[in-house]
């Protein structure tokens, strides 16, 4: 029943001090079920230990879940110390708590994607595919 | 004939005839209906007997097993205490907030502390990046607390602290704070959440392993016990559980399972059960499926009784009391067309009232989207004082009580929740529960469970998965001020500077011993933070003894 066939390899991450994961491992269990390879960190990592995880591990994307209204600052370091370790093909995606105005505030810095509250897994799981296509 | 035989008999020609033939006609909604947590819901309830077993299962408000509620008069003496959970940027800031909420006639405080308060981080550390001031006040030294309350009188207003790992600093401070104010800890009202089991199950700001987390608590415990006697000194907390994905049932469950490993662990300590008891204060959610959620507070009333008299052999009627506060649903509100959340926090703050609350948060109906404005919690305390003053539930006590589906669904639940505790027990109670996951997979499943359910369209949430609109949210944002993190860094630094450092380090000497030992911990954390250590130095101090608790990766 399940055609599930080998798709990309995913770090799902959850940096800062936040402890609210019910999202983060919801996403990770869809994204299982669609046949990605998912990593998830636990709770409280630092952006150090998230980058230096998804270099290790070879991962195609990150997706950070951010509920505590540092998501600017926490995705902003995460994106610079892919840069300094010239990692930047591995996408970074997320979502959590984010007013609307930051959604393009972040896409800007280099976000792929930003999944608020009430996406859908198939949107979150179409949208995978393609950016993990890209650099596949 | 009996009459219980009769009206099975009639109920059965009932289906028969009348139902089946309409459903032929008009089938119903669902094939099956279900509670919010999965439970079957029947077309119809029946009298069950409840009549009969009045008196054991059901009794009278202010008597055991107080199903019907906890005081002998529940609201028709005073309303439950309105409480809004506020809190960000810095003490004057959240200094302002509080005294806007009790102008407008909130009735108690709770505070929120932002992360690094929280789990026990300077503002200027480096683990603190982008956190300070974000999800509630940032508090990092006795200065900061002192400007929190100024102008709030102690002996006049009772003060909840969302606080776990660093509960015992934060208490140290308030307790301080009300020495300068005049106010002895005799007269200090008010709560710590201080459960730290639920943060390693579902809310996250864990700093210590479980062993010395349990033992800082029941210092707390006796501290208080002999100190700060009107003090609540844990408030168990099932409302993160929820949030989390677990259902009702195992709400009720995980929480008073959690209460079991306390009161284990005070009275191994050598505290008498009726010294502590009757300060343990819960914390519930209430979500929008009413039935079910009116059910659960009766159920978890009923059960914590039992416990407590059958399980402990509690002797004061007070420590078979399951007192509570409750807050909305987080987890229920939706980005999407944000002012439909007034009207589902409306449908769960009533539920809380018809389920007997000692005490409600409201929540505001742009919180998916980032903290409250002002005038969005100025709806959400109004949402409490409608319902208060004009809808006439607060007017008879348990007004649901005898309702055969209310009665129904209060038995299924304490049912379920017996045999999770059960089990729990079996496994050897909540820590080892906790450690090897098994907890934590329960309320992953029931959230994985749920999150299908809306994909799949099985289940409704308007405006989300049904109803839509392509109108982008028009609300008003909150945003904390951006130089938050540097006033308070500036601001530790003033303090750091002139403050007596040979105080402190000896002040911090003096905890690492009574860490290391079995003193209690209390006296010395409060010389602590009088001498202005930070939270940051104290916590520092205790981890060179304790360790800290990291979660692994999988």
């Amino acid at each position: 029943m399940n055609q599930v066939t080998h798709k990309a390899r995913i770090l799902i991450a959850k940096p800062g001090l936040d402890g609210h994961d019910r999202g983060a491992k919801y996403v990770a269990h869809i994204l299982r079920d669609a046949g990605f390879e998912v990593i998830y960190t636990g709770i409280r990592r630092s952006p150090e230990q998230i980058v230096a995880a998804a270099v290790q591990e070879d991962v195609a994307a990150i997706g950070l879940s951010v509920l505590s209204g540092a998501h600017i600052e926490l995705f902003g370091r995460v994106l610079e110390l892919l840069k300094g370790r010239g990692a930047s093909d591995i996408a970074v995606f997320g979502g959590g708590t984010i007013p609307p105005a930051d959604v393009p505030r972040l896409e800007a810095m280099g976000v792929a994607a930003v999944f608020t509250p009430g996406s859908s897994a198939a949107s979150i799981i179409e949208k995978l595919d393609k950016i993990t296509a890209v650099g596949a | 004939m009996t009459d219980s035989q009769s009206v099975s008999h009639a109920h059965k020609q009932w289906e028969d005839k009348l139902v089946n033939k309409t459903i032929a006609r008009f089938p119903e909604r669902e094939k099956e209906f279900t509670t919010v947590s999965g439970v079957p819901v029947d077309r119809l309830y029946l009298p069950d007997g409840v009549e009969d077993g009045y008196l054991d299962k059901l009794g009278f408000p202010g008597q055991y097993p107080f199903t019907r509620g906890v005081q002998p008069t529940m609201y028709r003496g005073r309303f439950w205490t309105m409480r809004q959970y506020a809190g960000f940027s810095t003490a004057e800031e959240s200094n302002k907030r509080y005294r806007y909420l009790l102008e407008q006639g909130s009735t108690g405080l709770s505070v929120a502390f932002d992360l690094p308060t929280q789990i026990g981080y300077d503002s200027d550390d480096p683990m603190s990046a982008g956190e300070v001031g974000k999800v509630g006040v940032a508090i990092d030294t006795l200065a900061d607390m002192e400007k929190l309350f100024d102008s709030i009188p102690l002996d006049k207003v009772s003060t909840s602290m969302t606080i776990n790992s660093t509960a015992a600093i934060l208490l140290a401070m308030y307790i301080a704070v009300g020495e300068k104010q005049g106010v002895p800890p005799e007269k200090l009202e008010g709560t710590i959440q201080n459960d730290i089991l639920k943060e390693y199950i579902a809310r996250g700001t864990y700093r210590f392993p479980p062993k010395p987390s349990l033992r800082i608590i029941s210092d707390i415990f006796a501290y208080c016990t002999k100190h700060v006697p009107s003090w609540n000194t844990i408030s168990i907390s099932g409302y993160h559980i929820r949030e989390a994905g677990s259902t009702a049932a195992q709400e009720v469950a995980f929480t008073l399972a959690d209460a079991i490993c306390y009161v284990e662990t005070a009275t191994k300590a050598g505290l008498s059960i009726d010294d502590f008891a009757p300060r343990l204060a819960f914390f519930f959610a209430a979500h929008t499926d009413v039935l079910e959620e009116v059910a659960k507070f009766r159920a978890a009333r009923r059960l914590y009784a039992r416990i407590m008299k059958e399980r402990f052999n509690a002797g004061n009627p007070k420590s078979w009391m399951l007192r509570f506060h409750t807050q909305t649903g987080g987890v229920t509100l939706t980005a999407q067309q944000p002012d439909n959340n007034v009207i589902r926090v409306t449908l769960q703050a009533l539920s809380a009232v018809l389920g007997g609350t000692q005490s409600l948060h409201t929540n505001s109906k742009d919180e998916a989207l980032a903290l409250p404005t002002e005038e969005s919690v100025r709806v959400a305390l109004r949402t409490q004082q409608v319902i208060a003053y004009e809808s006439g539930v607060a007017n008879t006590i348990d007004p649901l009580g005898g309702s055969y589906a209310i009665e129904k669904l209060t038995d299924q639940i304490e049912e379920q929740a017996m045999q999770y505790i059960k089990k729990i027990d079996e496994m050897g109670g909540m820590v080892h529960a906790i450690e090897t996951g098994y907890v934590q997979r329960q309320i992953e499943e029931s959230a994985y469970r749920y999150g299908q359910s809306v994909e799949k369209g099985e289940r409704t949430v308007v405006g989300v998965n049904k109803f839509q609109t392509d109108e982008a949210p028009n609300c008003e944002i909150f945003t904390v001020p951006p130089e938050t993190t540097k006033k308070q860094v500036d601001g530790l630094k003033a303090v750091r500077d002139k403050r007596d450092p040979r105080k402190v380090e000896q002040a911090l000497a003096a905890v690492k011993k009574a860490a290391q030992g079995t003193d209690n911990l209390m006296p010395v954390i409060l010389e602590a933070v009088k001498a202005y250590a930070s939270i940051g130095e104290v916590c520092k101090t205790l981890q060179e003894v304790y360790g800290e608790y990291t979660e692994s990766f999988n």
